[in-house]
C-alpha cells in the first residue's frame, strides 16, 4: 500500500536533503496533488502555511491564510467541494476550534486533510513544547457520533508518506484525514530524499459517470463509498451539514438518519484492514512489548535495542494509524508477550487506555508518561523492567 | 423585457416553502432567482451556500449547487470555493445571526478580501428559527424572548459594516420593493468583488409579535415607513435619520478582488 | 581525537545567536558527506533571549532516538548554557565557549575563544555560529571543513557569502 514507507532509507542516486518535519508534510501534500491550503499561523505548525505559501502560487494552487481555523478548515472543505485536493495545517487550539466544521467534511464525506502538530496543553500550554494529548481529540473531539482517520508520524520520511497516505485516505474514502505528528517529529530535522513523481502511489477521488441527472452524492458504491463531483461541474450537486438523504436534500426520516449514520461509520469499518497501518521492531521473540506512536516510538526503538543488549527480549509495536485503533495487531501481539508497556507524552494514558480496553481490565499495563513539555528519554522506558 | 420567473432553479414538489406567512424569505428567493435568470446564470455555474436559521434552509428549494454549512461560516466556506475556482458564481445566504453576529468576524474578512461573492443577508432583527431570540440587529430597546424588558445592546448596522470593511457593493431593501431587490441583486450579481444585499424583512411570528406588530401588514408598514430611497434619506438631519433607513444602492465601487489580485502575485512569483 | 562513526553535538546559548541554524548548517554539511543526520532544538516563545538549544546527530547508521543523550562536543554561547553544562567537561566532553559572554573556566576539555567579539571585530556579530562552528569542527572532526563552506556557498550570496567564509576562516585559524 505505501511503496515509500517499505523502502525506507532507500535513497541512492537522488539529493538527500536534511529537511524539517513540517517541511516533509508540506511537501507530501503537494506530491499528493493538494492545491489549496488555508490555515492560520500557531506555533508548532506554521512552517507548513509559510512553505504552502510560497509553493502554491508556483504549482497553480491557491494559499488562503484566513482569519481563523474556523473558517480555515471551512474554505478547506470548500475548496474541496470545488473540485482542489485542500488542507489545513494546526495545532492544539486551532485544532478545538476547527471540531465542528471537521464534522461537516464527515457528514459532507468531504475529502480533506487536517495537520495537527500537538503541543504541551491544557489550552495555550506550553506552546513550543511537544505532547501527545490530543490523541482522543483525534477520534472524539467533534460532537455527534461519528468515525475518522488520523495518522501519526514518528520520522521525517514519514511525515512525508503519511501525509501523501492521508490524501490517499481523503479521496478514496471521502472523509476528512488527519495528520498528528508531536511537535518533536515535525521540528526535527533528517535526511530526506523526495520521491519521483509516480514512485508513490497517489489516489483521486473518483468521480461520477452516466446522466447527471441521475447522479447522487450519497449513494454509496460497492466498496461503501459514493463518486464525487466538483462544483462547477454538469453533475450538480448538494452536500449539507444537516442529516440529509441520499440526494442531499434534506430529510429527517429516522430510516435515513439511520442509514446515512451507519454508512458513514461503515466505509471506515469495511476498509479498517488497508486503513489501519502499525509497523513491528523485532516482535517475533518479544516478552516485553513497547507499544509507541510518533516521537516516543523512537525512544522506545532505543529502549528496546539498549533491553537486548542486557538480555531482555524486548520489541516495539509502532502504531501509525491511531484511529481507527489498532485493537487487532495490539491483541495479536500482546498475547505472546509478558509485558506491556505504552510511553506516551501526556498524563492520562490515552493510548494506554485503549490498549487496555483491547486487553481487558485485569491486563497489567505499565505506563511511562511524560507532560512536562520534555521528550520520554529510553531510560525512562527502561525503567519500567528493571 | 420577458418575465423572468427563476423556477428553472428551483426544485420541484417543494412549494409551499417552510417559512411562515409574512417572512421576507421567500420574497428574497423569489427575487434572487429572478436575478439568476436575467443574467443567464447556468445551474451548473451556480453556487448557493447557506448557514444556519430561517435562511440557511433555502437551498432545500434549489436545483442549483449548494452546500449547507454551520452557524456563522457560510462565507468561510464560499471564499474556499470561489477561490479556488473563480468562474462559479458564488451566492452566500444568511441571516442576521448567521451573518454579523456569530459570523461577523467572517463577514468583516470576507469584505475585507474583497472576495468575488455576492452576499444576501435577510435581517429580521431576531433568531427566527430557535424562538425569537435577541441578535446583533435588534435594534436597542427592542423586545425578543431574552430580552423581556428591552435590549440593553446596540444594533450593528450591516451595510455600514461592510462599507468600512470594504465590501465593492452595498444595497439594502425590504420584501415590500420586491421588483427594486431583484434589480439590486442583480447589480451585485454583477460586480466583481464582495457584494452585499441586506433585506430587512418581517418576522410577525417573533420579533412582530414580541414588538407590537404581530400582523404581516403591520411589519411592512413599519419598513415601508422607516425606509427611504437612499439619496431622500441623506438629506435628511442626523436627528430624523434615526427614525430610518436608507434602501437601495449605498455603496458601488471597483476595488480589485481576491482573486484578480492573487493572480497578479502568482505572475509576479512565476515569472522569478 | 580521530574520526568517528557517530557524533552527537549540543550547540546551546540564547535566542538570536543563530544556533539552531548553525546546527542545520553543520547538519547539512554532514548530509553532504553521505551521513545521516537528525537536528532537534528546543526554544521558549521568544524569538531573542532565553536558553535556546540545537542537537544534531551525526551517524552512518540509522539514527534512533532523536535526542542527544551522549554528547561529544558541546558549544556553549552564554554563561546560562556554559553553566548547564560545565560539569560534562570532567567525563570527557569537549566543551567549547565563548569568552565574551560567559566567565573563564580552567579545566581539561573546556576551551574558551571569545567568539562573539571576533566575529564582532570582523563586522558581523550574527557570524558567531559560522566562526564557532568553523573552530570546532578543526578541533573535532564531525564534517569536514569544506562540506560546511559548500553548505554556506549554497546558503548565502555576495557581501554574506564572503563574510560567512571568512568567519568560518577565522574559527579555524583558532585551533
Amino acid at each position: 500500500m505505501n511503496e515509500l514507507f517499505k523502502k525506507g532509507r532507500e535513497t541512492l542516486g537522488r539529493e538527500v536533503r536534511l529537511i524539517q518535519g513540517n517541511q516533509a508534510m508540506s511537501e507530501g501534500a503537494i506530491y499528493a496533488g493538494a492545491r489549496f491550503f488555508a490555515g492560520y499561523p500557531i506555533t508548532p505548525s506554521s512552517e507548513i502555511a509559510e512553505d504552502c505559501s510560497k509553493v502554491m502560487l508556483k504549482v497553480g494552487g491557491v494559499y488562503m491564510q484566513m482569519e481563523d481555523e474556523i473558517a480555515s478548515i471551512a474554505a478547506v472543505i470548500g475548496a474541496s467541494l470545488a473540485g482542489a485536493k485542500a488542507f489545513t495545517a494546526t495545532s492544539g487550539p486551532g485544532f478545538s476550534l476547527m471540531q465542528e466544521n471537521l464534522g461537516v467534511a464527515v457528514m459532507g464525506e468531504v475529502p480533506c486533510v487536517v495537520i495537527n502538530v500537538q503541543r504541551r496543553g491544557p489550552s495555550t500550554g506550553l506552546s513550543t513544547k511537544p505532547a501527545q494529548g490530543d490523541i482522543m481529540q483525534l477520534r472524539w473531539g467533534r460532537h455527534g457520533d461519528q468515525s475518522v482517520i488520523a495518522l501519526c508520524p514518528a520520522t521525517v520520511s514519514e511525515c512525508f508518506a503519511m501525509t501523501v497516505t492521508a490524501f490517499n485516505f481523503a479521496e478514496k474514502f471521502r472523509v476528512p484525514v488527519i495528520v498528528a505528528p508531536d511537535e518533536i517529529v515535525a521540528h526535527m530535522r533528517e535526511t530526506f530524499s523526495l520521491p519521483e513523481p509516480g514512485e508513490v502511489e497517489v489516489i483521486d477521488r473518483k468521480k461520477p459517470s452516466g446522466s447527471p441527472k441521475d447522479y447522487k452524492p450519497f449513494v454509496a458504491d460497492a466498496d461503501g463509498v459514493a463518486p464525487l463531483a466538483a462544483y462547477g461541474s454538469e453533475y450538480v450537486f448538494h452536500v449539507s451539514s444537516s442529516m440529509h438523504g441520499p440526494d442531499g436534500y434534506s430529510n429527517n426520516d429516522p430510516a435515513n438518519a439511520a442509514w446515512r449514520v451507519a454508512q458513514l461509520h461503515r466505509k471506515i469499518e469495511m476498509h479498517r484492514d488497508e486503513i489501519v497501518i502499525t509497523k513491528n521492531f523485532a516482535t517475533e521473540d518479544a516478552d516485553v512489548l513497547m507499544i509507541a506512536f510518533g516521537a516516543t516510538t523512537r525512544a522506545s526503538r532505543a529502549a528496546a535495542l539498549e533491553l537486548r543488549k542486557q538480555g531482555i527480549k524486548a520489541g516495539v509495536l509502532q502504531l501509525i494509524t491511531l484511529w481507527p485503533f489498532a485493537d487487532r495487531e495490539v491483541a495479536t501481539l500482546a498475547d505472546k508477550v509478558k509485558t506491556v508497556i505504552v510511553p506516551e507524552m501526556n498524563y492520562s494514558g490515552q493510548v494506554a487506555g485503549e490498549v487496555q480496553r483491547v486487553l481487558g481490565s485485569g491486563a497489567d499495563i505499565r505506563r511511562v508518561n511524560s507532560y512536562n513539555g520534555e521528550v520520554i528519554t529510553p531510560q525512562e522506558i527502561r525503567r519500567v523492567i528493571s | 423585457m420577458s418575465h423572468a420567473t427563476g423556477v428553472r432553479y428551483l426544485k420541484e414538489g417543494m412549494l409551499p416553502h417552510m417559512w411562515c406567512s409574512g417572512c421576507g424569505i421567500g420574497v428574497m428567493l423569489g427575487a434572487m432567482l429572478r436575478a439568476f435568470e436575467e443574467l443567464g446564470y447556468r445551474n451548473a455555474d451556480t453556487v448557493v451556500v447557506t448557514g444556519i436559521g430561517c435562511t440557511g434552509k433555502a437551498d432545500d428549494y434549489l436545483v442549483t449547487h449548494a452546500l449547507h454549512t454551520t452557524h456563522g461560516r457560510a462565507l468561510a466556506y464560499a471564499t474556499g470555493i470561489k477561490a479556488f475556482n473563480p468562474k462559479l458564481h458564488v451566492v452566500v445566504l444568511m441571516g442576521d445571526g448567521d451573518s454579523v453576529t456569530i459570523g461577523g468576524n467572517h463577514f468583516i474578512h470576507a469584505a475585507r478580501r474583497n472576495i468575488d461573492l455576492t452576499a444576501i443577508i435577510i435581517n429580521n432583527f431576531n433568531y427566527g428559527m430557535t424562538g425569537g431570540q435577541v441578535s446583533a440587529t435588534t435594534p436597542g430597546g427592542r423586545y425578543t424572548s431574552t430580552t423581556s424588558w428591552g435590549n440593553p445592546e446596540r444594533d450593528f448596522d450591516i451595510c455600514a459594516l461592510a462599507e468600512v470593511a470594504g465590501a465593492n457593493y452595498v444595497a439594502r431593501e425590504t420584501p415590500y420593493h420586491g421588483w427594486e431587490m431583484k434589480e439590486l441583486i442583480k447589480e451585485a450579481l454583477n460586480k466583481k468583488g464582495f457584494s452585499l444585499v441586506e433585506v430587512f424583512s418581517p418576522c410577525p411570528t417573533h420579533f412582530g409579535k414580541n414588538n407590537e406588530m404581530r400582523q404581516t401588514r403591520e411589519m411592512l408598514d413599519w419598513l415601508k415607513e422607516k425606509g427611504l430611497p437612499v439619496e431622500q434619506y441623506r438629506k435628511l438631519s442626523v436627528a430624523e435619520q434615526e427614525n430610518h433607513f436608507a434602501i437601495g444602492k449605498l455603496v458601488d465601487r471597483d476595488a480589485t478582488d481576491f482573486n484578480t489580485r492573487y493572480e497578479e502575485i502568482r505572475a509576479r512569483a512565476t515569472a522569478l | 581525537m580521530g574520526k568517528k562513526e557517530r557524533y552527537e553535538i549540543i550547540l546551546a546559548g540564547s535566542g538570536g545567536q543563530g544556533l539552531v541554524l548553525a546546527g542545520i548548517m553543520l547538519g547539512e554539511a554532514a548530509v553532504l558527506e553521505g551521513r545521516n543526520v537528525v537536528q532537534t532544538q528546543s526554544y521558549g516563545i521568544a524569538s531573542r533571549g532565553g536558553l535556546s538549544l540545537a542537537e544534531v546527530i551525526i551517524d552512518r547508521e540509522e539514527i534512533i532516538y532523536q535526542q542527544v543523550q551522549e554528547p561529544d562536543i558541546i558549544l556553549a554561547l552564554t554563561e546560562e548554557a556554559l553553566e548547564k553544562y560545565a560539569a560534562l567537561a570532567e567525563k570527557g566532553v569537549r566543551i567549547f565557549y565563548d569568552t565574551t559572554l560567559a566567565k573563564p573556566r580552567a579545566g581539561e576539555n573546556l576551551t574558551g575563544y571569545p567568539f562573539t567579539k571576533i566575529a564582532s571585530d570582523l563586522g558581523n556579530v550574527a557570524s558567531v555560529n559560522i566562526l564557532s562552528l568553523g573552530a570546532m569542527t578543526a578541533a573535532v572532526p564531525m564534517v569536514k571543513t569544506e562540506s560546511l563552506a559548500g553548505v554556506i556557498r549554497k546558503r548565502f550570496q555576495g557581501k554574506a557569502l564572503e563574510m560567512n567564509l571568512e568567519a568560518l576562516r577565522k574559527g579555524v585559524e583558532l585551533i
